[in-house]
């Protein structure tokens, strides 16, 4: 492993100018093919931890060229600022560079003292104890930071492992002395770290936080994928990872065109909290006109007799009105119409259709995401498909057809389960009627390609496959653009008014 | 159990050859990471005059994690809890390697010297101590009389 390997970036560029920065605007071709079956428009790149790396070494040496610093000292500057270059521009030439030096922890570059003289051990003249592990060293076989602590490689070395490992810190590991606040840099921590595996998820924390802090950066939120998104400005727009995940960039969920993400959001809010359960209790329950404890109707009489036993009214579970009058002659549930209990009727109608509502949406929505989980299945059987149609001399090529048609269905499907979160808020107008339209064609079509692939093409002819197929996927897609761009242009043209 | 770091072997050394005024640190017979500490309660505090048993673990990554600390002593302290659980920073975030045994009682003994009821443990007691500050210190007085006197 040659130096370099071990740090971040070597020192030699310190005199780059900043125009290699531009540089990674280009988009490198295999990104640009995975853009075009998403969104032609929107351009982003794929970056690799080692990508990413690179990218933010460009960025310190873009402020180094101009305040003339270390640049592990730049570094820890820009982390404290989030990463934002004029923040820091302006706090370096404006303000005072002592306090801000304080207050990022980091030694002023442009005082160096030795603010701690090395210990000298009594014993042996001209070696030092380490404080850690209390073992004496030749100098040389010391170290520490500007501050002037200096411990043993060991000690150092285990030190940064358990902040890393044991603790998730990075950016901001401080000197292991007690109560020094200097921050060790990171070609410091990359120099005393000796596992691999170790200085791994430093690199990984480190350009965690930098990826984090900037808004044209993110994560690719599939679980264990490290690639990392960049645009040149934020949309919400389709991305591809690398890894195949799609998802949404300007808030990280799955790619959920045709609803926008604020309303996602506030869906998937509504789903997670007990939202509805409340409406549950309000639909479904009664309070008692009394003493209003929450009552369920577990039976078919409507004569209620309050449980709370310093209640015990006797009351109608239609009128919510006394029950007296109700075992009489002159039994009638409407005669007890007064304003306050039909104003009680009405609001739990109100609550009741709300939640049938919900209900209706939310079945259509869940029943989309459980389908498209089985559709993944599909793939499996499918391939067994592909595999028969080569040994009948049909080429590789001529069976992709029918990966093609399950990534079609898949896309159908997440279209599907978000058109009815889209509806859910959606107000009645006539735009809207148009759009369920749309919705329920491409419902029809989704759900004759699913049947056709998972049961008819086993009884099929082998050579009318293929025709079919292409027919339904290609008509499916056809549904899939219309709705979506009548849905896109119902945003630009406001058609679409909201009920929440 | 692996053979003892030469880190532990030295500090318990010096703890025995320069013991700290009003501390004292012995191993266990037959667990060379734990200690009995016992503190004796500041001057001028109300903590003066009474001996406060506490047990304190050198944990297995000792010293790149802090040592384990508990009175088991009741004591009426905004910053110690019932079960003798200490809050003290350099217990937690703010340990360093550098530290030592000698300076975690030192600052422990410290704190019974200036309690601080705005960082509390012991919620009721720091309440109390921050309304009434006189009663909560009676109070103090009278549990170190009770519970680190006897004995």
């Amino acid at each position: 492993m040659n130096v370099d390997d071990d740090t971040l970036y070597d020192d030699s560029g310190n005199e780059t100018s900043g125009d290699d920065v531009d540089f990674v605007i280009d988009v490198d071709n295999a990104s640009n093919k995975e853009l075009h079956s998403y969104d032609d428009e929107y351009q982003y790149e794929v970056l690799s931890t080692d990508d990413i790396v690179q990218h933010m070494v460009d960025c310190i040496k873009e402020v180094n060229t101009v305040v003339q610093i270390p640049l592990t000292t730049t570094r820890i500057l820009l982390n404290y600022f989030n990463w934002d270059k004029e923040k820091l521009m302006e706090r370096f030439f404006d303000g005072n560079q002592d306090d801000l030096f304080k207050e990022a922890h980091v030694i002023n570059p442009f005082k160096k003292v030795n603010a701690v003289k090395p210990k000298i051990s009594n014993k042996l003249l001209g070696t030092e104890e380490c404080d850690i592990c209390f073992m004496v060293f030749p100098p040389t076989q010391m170290t520490g930071l500007e501050c002037g602590h200096r411990f043993c490689y060991q000690c150092w070395n285990e030190y940064l492992t358990t902040k890393i490992m044991e603790e998730g810190v990075g950016q901001t590991i401080a000197c292991a002395a007690h109560n020094c606040p200097i921050l060790v840099d990171d070609q410091t921590a990359m120099r005393l770290l000796k596992d691999p595996r170790v200085k791994l998820k430093y690199q990984h924390l480190i350009t965690n936080s930098f990826v984090e802090c900037n808004r044209l950066l993110r994560w690719c939120p599939s679980p264990d994928c490290s690639f990392a998104i960049k645009v040149s400005y934020v949309e919400a727009k389709p991305v591809a990872c690398r890894c195949g995940h799609v998802f949404c960039f300007a808030c990280g969920e799955n790619w959920h065109d045709p609803v926008r993400c604020g309303l996602l959001k506030k869906w998937q809010k509504k789903c997670d909290d007990d939202s509805e359960t409340s409406n549950w209790i309000a639909a479904n329950t009664k309070e008692c006109p009394k003493c209003n404890a929450t009552i369920e109707k577990d039976g078919g009489c409507n004569h209620m007799i309050c449980k709370n036993q310093n209640c015990k009214a006797d009351f109608c579970w239609v009128c919510l009105g006394p029950w007296e009058p109700h075992g009489s002659s002159w039994y009638n549930c409407n005669r007890y119409d007064e304003d306050e209990a039909k104003a009680a009727r009405d609001a739990q109608e109100k609550s009741r259709a709300a939640l049938q509502r919900y209900l209706f949406y939310c079945n259509r929505y869940m029943n989309h995401m459980q389908s498209l989980r089985f559709e993944h299945k599909l793939y499996a059987s499918v391939k067994d498909k592909m595999e028969e149609m080569q040994q009948h001399n049909m080429s590789w090529i001529e069976v992709q057809f029918l990966k093609k048609a399950v990534d079609i269905l898949c896309q159908c499907r997440q279209t599907l389960m978000y058109t009815y979160v889209f509806a859910y808020y959606l107000k009645k107008n006539n735009q809207s009627v148009i759009f369920e339209d749309n919705q329920k064609d491409l419902e029809r079509a989704t759900e004759l390609l699913s049947e056709y692939l998972e049961r008819d093409i086993t009884q099929e002819n082998l050579i009318d496959i293929k025709q079919k197929v292409q027919d339904k996927y290609r008509y499916c897609d056809g549904r899939r653009m219309a709705l979506l761009d009548h849905v896109h242009e119902g945003y630009e043209k406001d058609w679409w008014v909201y009920s929440e | 159990m692996a053979a003892l770091p030469r880190r532990i072997i030295k500090e318990t050394q010096r703890l025995m050859q320069e013991p700290v005024p009003g501390i004292s640190a012995v191993p266990d017979d037959s667990n060379a990471r734990y200690f009995h500490v016992i503190v004796t309660g500041p001057e001028d505090s109300p903590f003066e005059g009474g001996l406060f048993k506490l047990e304190l673990f050198l944990p297995e990554d000792y010293p790149m994690s802090a040592p384990k600390v508990r009175f088991i002593t009741k004591i009426y302290h905004p910053n110690i809890d019932r079960l003798g659980r200490i809050c003290l920073d350099i217990l937690k975030d703010k340990w360093s390697p550098a530290l030592q045994i000698r300076t975690v009682l030192l600052s422990i003994q410290a704190l019974l010297s200036a309690p601080n009821p705005d960082d509390p443990l012991a919620n009721d007691v720091a309440e109390l101590w921050k309304v009434n500050e006189s009663e909560a210190i009676r109070n103090a007085k009278e549990w170190t009389r009770r519970y680190a006197m006897d004995n």
